[in-house]
């Protein structure tokens, strides 16, 4: 494989990942965030199944606090690439209006996200889920396998995970169990945009920088998505030059200052951008190691 | 100019460069105490992969926890596996990135002491090249040696001996030549043939991307200009074509085309391939993919072919080039690594995948054992977690291979546990034991069918399992009577009687036990080719082998018949004084005290005798055998015994 480029060989490797999966799982669903990653991991998933159309739906767990163009753009790319689209809303949050400025970020996303998350696998008896989930984005993830086992009850246990030689995966499991698989394990933030530029992947304009109303919360730019989002009192949204790095619940995703407006200024921006992509996310900085934490409760 | 000043002044020009950099995977060998941690702190640092916001934590880690006296400690910029160990988290091993102007680079960091040949083996497995990491001070020690015949077994060809912490020995050349004279004899019983040693300090980023002032006498390449320029072997390219067919794609009845990885050697079209293990031959006419079809596909990448010839080929199958055949064999000389805190029974089956293909197998004989530090030689009967064997294996249908050191990935595999599901081997096949298209087995006329019809029954195994003192023999030889009665033909597998002839050189262990009932199984088999409705009352405590002896059968062959006995129960009947003897610690290994006995999950017949008499018991299973048409006809009465 000394021949073959970097991306060339992340591409292969991500098609092989996906085609074990169809190949020994019964009932498998793709992940569907609607993000950067999410939008690589779908070209992969059309090109690796290609002529045919790729053999599962995608799923989205929604939390209805969405940017509004990130529901646009997930309507659109399932129909270009033909994917079958579930989408699913926690009925408990929706009945009770969950939301991030009455519960908080962390209940929020209990509910919405990790609740959701387990009820939409559950009620369609997926076997297997791919997720975009990559290793360099933090460091506890570096140890991440690419086939991730849960329990019935969604529960990861360490000391059921397997080791993974070569690229043979273990794909065996007892009824009710069910695997994570990442495909883009691999890939670095800069492989994605990389990735993204080369293969003219569509992504949600908000990584592009635009003049939108924001206001400024602890430090953090939140945009003014909708009107359902409760101004302080003699709080006005400005009007900035933003994009964002990450993309999740428009009130718990923070907004950069910034006049990148292409693919290369984003990456530009990125690589002279001295800090780390997961800053933005407003739900990192709830407790420390929180994402090992999410993990063992179910969400990815 | 310097590529990275680029991405301020011509963004387009940079992402260009960048588009063509290569890979390289490696893996680091070496304990926390080799300075590890910090060596690979230091590559992500000088390789500027650390963001502000990072390196703020850093720094203030270093200060809060490091031991550098508050200098940047760069083992925290790796460490944070620390704190799960301690939790119990098995960390088998840790990936880290970071890419320079001419190479992308995924390091295998894998830590732990007690696992670390398993750990050491996965993260190699993956690796183009391995980093042996020592400490200047203390040279060649048995680590180092064991961390080197790893990287041999895994087949690693690109090999650097990283001489770490040379501050602390003053820059000595002595001290440095001196432990590359003591290596080189032990490299080359391993088989090295080209080791870069370099003489390092992590800490003080001597000869790690800038050449050291303070080793002027050596003259050989930074540890990162080694990494960025070494040249790949290019091995799998130049090696016959192999694809394993991972999916077979079918959108419309006017395509059909194989999908997977080519893992070997190149394919065009107009390349005539071979479908094994089926043997059918036919020529390549597309290479597709949604990027257009290609004129050639080389090792790496995913795609998918199309073939001239409608010839039957599934997933696993094996697509090679008809001028370059891999070999097709059922047995086996292999290297095996084992993974399991369970130990490796000989005998029993696993499921083993190889490419695509999952089959099951088992371990015939373990030839030896090896011990990993002295590379001596052991006689063993099991593998326990983190020993390396050289064993026979067996699969059950002939599969595609070729040695593992020619081609990893069709002489790669892995052993599956059939109940747990765990991966609990890594395995390497070395030679075939003989040609298995060599053995046909002979079909003939009269057979099974046959047998039974002419004796008026289907021939079947009746299988007795319980504890010791449940009443399997007492009622099997109840069943046995009843049905000798009606005029059936049956024969009785005991086991006391069996072990006394055929099996009388089996012990209780674990690894016997699962001998004695692979014999049985194989004899019961037998039996019920004769047409004979057998009998076997065993113990059999574990689920697999009573699986095997099931898959040896067809379906509907074999009638699990457990007999339910409470362990309470059993030994308070103790009809031969065994348990009494057991609990005293005079007989090892016995079922129920000092050795479990799995419970059937769907026994065919489940019978509680606590509820039961044995009389009882046995028109039970009778009715059963009934039920399923096995006595052909025959009806037997209603149970008019009066309930004990």
């Amino acid at each position: 494989m000394a021949g073959l480029t970097n991306l060339q060989r992340l591409e292969a490797e991500s098609i092989h990942i996906m085609r074990e999966v169809i190949a020994e799982c019964d009932n498998p669903v793709m992940l569907y965030s609607i993000g950067k990653d999410s939008a690589v991991m779908l070209h992969l998933a059309a090109k690796a199944f290609y002529p045919s159309k790729p053999p599962f739906p995608l799923l989205h767990v929604d939390t209805t606090w969405k940017f509004k163009a990130m529901y646009e753009m997930r309507e659109r790319m399932a129909k270009e690439l033909g994917f079958e689209l579930l989408v699913h809303k926690n009925p408990e949050a929706l009945a009770q209006n969950i939301n991030p400025f009455d519960h908080g970020s962390a209940l929020h996303t209990d509910m919405w996200k990790t609740e959701g998350l387990k009820q939409a696998l559950d009620k369609y008896q997926f076997d297997a889920a791919f997720g975009g989930a990559r290793r360099d984005e933090e460091k506890s993830r570096a140890k991440e396998r690419i086939f991730s086992f849960r329990s019935a009850q969604h529960r990861w246990d360490p000391k059921q995970q397997r080791p993974e030689l070569w690229h043979l995966y273990n794909a065996k499991k007892h009824k009710g169990e069910s695997i994570r698989v990442f495909p883009i394990s691999n890939w670095t933030e800069l492989d994605i945009w990389q990735y993204i530029y080369l293969e003219k992947i569509p992504i949600v304009p908000l990584y592009y920088s635009a003049v939108r109303p924001v206001v400024e919360r602890g430090g953090t730019l939140i945009m003014v998505d909708d009107d359902r989002m409760p101004l302080l009192p003699g709080e006005k949204p400005m009007m900035k030059s933003v994009r964002f790095r990450t993309l999740g619940c428009y009130p718990l995703t923070g907004a950069v200052e910034s006049t990148a407006a292409t693919l290369p200024d984003i990456i530009q921006e990125m690589l002279l951008t001295k800090s780390s992509e997961r800053q933005g996310r407003v739900i990192d900085h709830d407790q420390a190691a929180s994402m090992e934490k999410k993990k063992q409760e179910g969400y990815f | 100019m310097d590529v990275s000043d680029l991405i301020a002044t011509d963004i387009l020009k940079y992402l260009e460069v960048h588009q063509n950099k290569g890979l390289l995977r490696f893996i680091t060998c070496g304990s926390v105490d080799d300075g590890k941690s910090t060596l690979i702190g230091r590559l992500l640092y000088d390789s500027k992969m650390i963001f502000e916001d990072q390196l703020a934590a850093l720094e203030s880690d270093s200060k809060k926890v490091g031991t550098q006296g508050g200098e940047i400690d760069f083992a925290l910029l790796v460490d944070g596996l620390a704190a799960e160990r301690e939790q119990g988290i098995t960390i088998d091993v840790a990936h880290r990135f970071f890419s320079t102007e001419k190479r992308k680079f995924i390091v295998a960091d894998t830590p732990g002491h007690e696992q670390y040949t398993r750990n050491m083996v996965t993260g190699a497995s993956t690796a183009d090249l391995a980093v042996i990491l020592m400490d200047a001070r203390k040279g060649v020690l048995v680590q180092t040696r064991r961390h080197s015949f790893l990287v041999s077994l895994i087949g690693i060809k690109n090999v650097v001996l990283a001489i770490n912490k040379m501050d602390l020995v003053g820059y000595s050349q002595e001290t440095f030549d001196k432990i590359v004279a003591d290596y080189a004899a032990f490299a080359k019983q391993i088989g090295f043939e080209n080791v870069l040693a370099i003489p390092i300090s992590g800490l003080k980023g001597d000869n790690i991307t800038e050449a050291s002032t303070s080793t002027p006498w050596y003259k050989g390449p930074t540890l990162m200009h080694h990494l960025e320029t070494v040249e790949l072997a290019d091995d799998v390219r130049t090696a016959p074509f192999r694809m394993w067919v991972q999916w077979v794609n079918r959108p419309d009845l006017d395509f059909r085309g194989f999908s997977g990885q080519v893992v070997s050697g190149v394919i065009r079209p107009g390349d005539r391939i071979r479908a094994l293990p089926s043997s059918r031959e036919s020529r390549v006419t597309r290479i597709v993919t949604k990027d257009g079809d290609l004129d050639e596909a080389v090792a790496g990448q995913s795609v998918t072919i199309t073939l001239k010839d409608e010839i039957d080929i599934s997933r696993g199958d094996l697509m090679a080039s008809a001028d370059a055949l891999p070999g097709v064999a059922d047995q086996f000389s292999a290297t095996l690594v084992w993974m399991s805190d369970t130990p490796l029974l000989p005998g029993r089956p696993y499921w083993l995948k190889i490419g695509a293909r999952v089959i099951t197998a088992s371990v015939t004989e373990i030839k030896h054992k090896v011990n990993v530090n002295t590379l001596e030689h052991l006689a063993a009967k099991t593998l326990e977690l983190n020993e390396i064997g050289n064993i026979n294996i067996s699969v059950e249908q002939p599969v595609p291979f070729d040695p593992y050191t020619e081609n990893k990935n069709t002489g790669g595999f892995i052993l599956i546990d059939r109940m747990t599901n765990a991966t609990v081997a890594a395995g390497m096949l070395q030679f075939a034991l003989r040609r298995a298209d060599n053995i046909h087995w002979q079909a003939v006329d009269v057979d099974k069918v046959v047998r039974s019809a002419l004796k008026g029954q289907k021939a079947c195994v009746l299988w007795f399992t319980g504890l010791s003192g449940s009443g399997k023999s007492t009622i099997a030889n109840l069943v046995e009577k009843q049905l000798y009665a009606l005029g059936r033909h049956t024969y009785m597998l005991d086991g006391d009687n069996v072990r006394h002839g055929l099996n009388r050189d089996l012990g209780f262990s674990d690894t016997d036990r699962v001998e004695n009932i692979r014999r049985v199984a194989e004899v019961s088999k037998l039996m019920v080719d004769a047409g004979l409705i057998t009998l076997v009352s065993f113990i059999s405590p574990f689920r697999a082998e009573r699986r095997l002896a099931r898959d040896l059968l067809q379906e509907g062959e074999f009638l699990e018949v457990f007999i339910d006995t409470p362990l309470e129960e059993a030994e308070k009947r103790d009809p031969k004084g065994l348990y009494k003897k057991a609990r005293a610690g005079e007989i090892k290994n016995f079922t129920g005290i000092s050795s479990p006995y799995e419970r059937p999950e769907n026994p065919e017949v489940r019978v509680d005798t606590t509820a039961m008499s044995a009389e009882h018991a046995a028109a039970f299973i009778l009715r059963k055998l009934e039920e399923r048409g096995m006595l052909m006809g025959y009806r037997v009465p209603e149970d008019t015994t009066p309930t004990a």
